[in-house]
């Protein structure tokens, strides 16, 4: 039985060139039934660069404007003023980047927009490394994490950027995080910016079969299981920043599951993985603390 | 290169080879960023580096990779980064940079189709001219290139050497067939290579000048860190290193970065030739275009047509006294390459009209193969 909610509009067809169990397709396919076919897409360099297809097939049903590397929401900002000037106000220009083009490379140009307000969705798919040049580590890949670049010997010892923070000290009106293993909450979350005037930033976990070592058949469970061991949840921060929310209505898992049936952190310790948890559990409790302290704090607008 | 016992034979692809030729030339700095089809050189260092007391950093984008380079070489290290198309684009300011200030580096460029996002996986030689001309301004250049893994070991050892020789970034112009062909590579014993250092100061930091004019126009810079305090800039500067408005001073800095290279060039320029000698028609071609060029060559003397080759293996400073000389013997030049006649325009240039120039152009991300150079020629003659 399909949920009534989920509009049954498919602009993402079959036929394109992603991996099996690629989360970025999933997050495509909700994403655009959310949006309607008013859309316009800006990629960067990423997985979805390749993915949709090449000549004379394309698996999107929308225009898109592949753009260079760092250049998602720069290009977006220049299409959007165009489109306006054009007297076009109904389509929506979303720029749809990897977390390298936008964690690393794209950062320069997300501040940018991000600052001057500018009418558009910025949307990260973040499978937490560079997965379309081969796996080498990003900004959002995280702690404790094998990659290319970032071998057994010496894995990722940083942590994942915390790219929510970042956004919301822009104070730009719509900030969220989604996930594939929800889509219902994900495509509520785009009609919800949909409709909003300004920058509307989505960071969403799009699990990576390849690049993580995972059985394909896993990635929803995977992306399931990173929200309910809290190591990616979600929220939203409106208001311009101020308002931060956060989604605590599951059954929490053990992080251990998560960790452990990815092959790439196989190398991990139970001693390190303790250690995740540890800094896991910290990052939620700080998440829960700006909560109260946005709800306490005077000068909401729902006020 | 004759075997010896204390050879280590491997197969590796050219970008591990390439990787190997930095770490035999005692380079122990990378900053790169990801892009195809050079990522394996990173991925090769970002494993062996930590291991042998070296650093392998990766950067946030291809601009900082380059940033960091020209940070860690100024320390003294050797250093080097790895792109290809985009990322050589976005790193230009920062080699202008370095050819300023005078900083030694290497710069690795596999090659892959262009303008802007082009062919990712696909070969091309598509910029041999912005290796040129990529960054603005005037100043010597130096540009090497390689045809097999072999070479791109002993290539990148020798972009080491140069830059440390002549205080310059050196690009090392290789391409996606070379950079991920697997094949035979014979290392030396790395105790036996010649690895060349750049000159370290004499005088006490009181009368040490960074960029003092000498006769061999290369600069002594101390390694930061060392006890000699001075200024690096992208300025226009004098001898201190301080930004000077003199037009003097401002017209010797800039003569100065191009004649380094210039008066030096024949230390530089390196040819391979095959069958030149007799030869009626010349085959200028470098990188993996050489070796079916090679092929060609050898079945077009079997069918006694006088076929020749000149392979430069130093792409800039370009070999125009060596062009001029084989363009006076031959009756015509085939100059094929995998573009759209980038170093035809410089074999034109140079053979001042003693021989006609024919070129073979491919830039659909196909390689130019043996029986197309042998087509061409046979066209030609």
């Amino acid at each position: 039985m399909r949920p009534a909610k989920i509009p049954t509009e498919e602009l993402m067809t079959s036929g394109h060139l992603a991996c099996q169990g690629c989360g970025a397709t999933q997050a495509m396919r909700f994403a655009l039934k959310a949006l309607g076919p008013k859309t316009a897409l800006v990629i960067p360099a990423c997985c979805w660069s390749v993915i949709d297809g090449p000549f004379p097939h394309s698996s999107l049903k929308v225009p898109i404007f592949h753009t260079a590397f760092e250049a998602a929401a720069s290009t977006a900002s220049g299409l959007k003023a165009g489109l306006e000037m054009r007297g076009d106000t109904e389509t929506v220009v979303m720029a749809w980047a990897g977390d390298g083009g936008t964690f690393d490379i794209g950062i320069q140009a997300l501040s940018g927009a991000a600052e001057r307000n500018e009418d558009m969705i910025y949307c990260c798919y973040d499978n937490e490394a560079y997965m379309n040049t081969g796996i080498q580590r990003s900004s959002a890949t995280p702690a404790g994490a094998w990659t290319t670049t970032t071998p057994i010997k010496h894995y990722k010892k940083r942590p994942k950027k915390k790219i929510i923070d970042i956004m919301a000290a822009h104070s730009i009106p719509y900030i969220a995080t989604a996930s594939v293993a929800y889509p219902l909450d994900l495509i509520e979350k785009f009609k919800k910016a949909r409709e909003i005037k300004g920058t509307r930033f989505i960071h969403v976990f799009a699990p990576c079969p390849t690049g993580w070592k995972l059985a394909p058949e896993l990635s929803v469970s995977m992306a399931r299981q990173a929200v309910t061991s809290k190591i990616f949840p979600l929220m939203e921060v409106t208001d311009n920043g101020r308002r931060w929310s956060v989604w605590k209505d599951f059954e929490p898992t053990p992080l251990q599951d998560y960790i452990k049936a990815q092959g790439r952190f196989r190398h991990l310790t139970d001693e390190e993985i303790e250690g995740i948890g540890r800094e896991t559990e910290r990052n939620w409790q700080e998440l829960l603390m700006k909560e109260r302290i946005s709800l306490e704090l005077p000068g909401l607008e729902s006020e | 290169m004759p075997v010896k016992i204390s050879d280590k034979i491997r197969m590796m692809t050219g970008n591990e080879a390439c990787a190997e030729g930095a770490i035999a030339a005692g380079c122990l700095f990378f900053g790169g960023y990801p892009i195809t089809p050079s990522s394996e050189i990173a991925e090769y260092l970002s494993r062996r580096f930590p291991i042998i007391g070296g650093k392998f950093i990766q950067m946030e984008d291809e601009i900082g990779a380059m940033g960091s380079v020209i940070g860690a070489a100024l320390t003294g290290m050797k250093a080097m980064t790895a792109t290809s198309g985009p990322g050589f684009s976005l790193k230009q300011e920062n080699i202008g940079y370095a050819s300023m200030a005078e900083v030694p580096c290497v710069i690795i460029d596999v090659q892959r189709g262009g303008p802007s996002t082009g062919m990712p996986t696909l070969p091309a030689q598509m910029d041999v001219q912005q290796a040129r001309w990529g960054t603005h301004g005037d100043r010597g250049v130096i540009a090497l290139t390689a045809s097999s893994a072999q070479e791109t070991f002993e290539q990148t050892i020798h972009a080491f050497n140069l830059a440390e020789r002549y205080m310059t970034p050196v690009v090392l112009l290789i391409d996606e067939i070379t950079g991920h062909t697997t094949e035979k590579v014979t290392l030396p014993d790395y105790d036996s290579i010649e690895r060349v250092d750049r000159k370290r100061p004499t005088e006490p930091p009181e009368t040490y000048l960074p960029y003092k004019y000498t006769d061999d126009c290369i600069p002594t810079l101390a390694p930061f860190g060392t006890g000699y305090r001075y200024n690096v800039t992208g300025l226009c500067h004098n001898e201190t290193g301080f930004p000077t408005n003199d037009p003097k001073e401002i017209e010797r800095l800039i003569l100065r970065l191009t004649e380094k290279i210039v008066k030096n060039r024949h230390e530089i320029i390196n040819c391979k030739r095959t069958m030149l000698d007799d030869a009626e028609i010349a085959i200028f071609a470098y990188g993996s275009v050489a070796r079916s060029a090679r092929q060609a060559v050898l079945q077009l003397r079997e069918e006694g047509i006088k076929a020749g080759l000149l392979e430069p293996t130093v792409l800039w400073p370009f070999p125009s006294e060596i062009v001029l000389k084989i363009a006076e013997q031959v009756d015509s030049f085939l100059v094929a390459e995998m573009n759209l006649g980038q170093m035809a325009r410089e074999v034109e240039l140079a053979s001042k009209c003693k021989a006609s120039i024919h070129r073979l152009n491919r830039v659909d991300g196909s390689p130019i193969s043996p029986p197309q150079i042998v087509g061409k020629i046979k066209e030609v003659v």
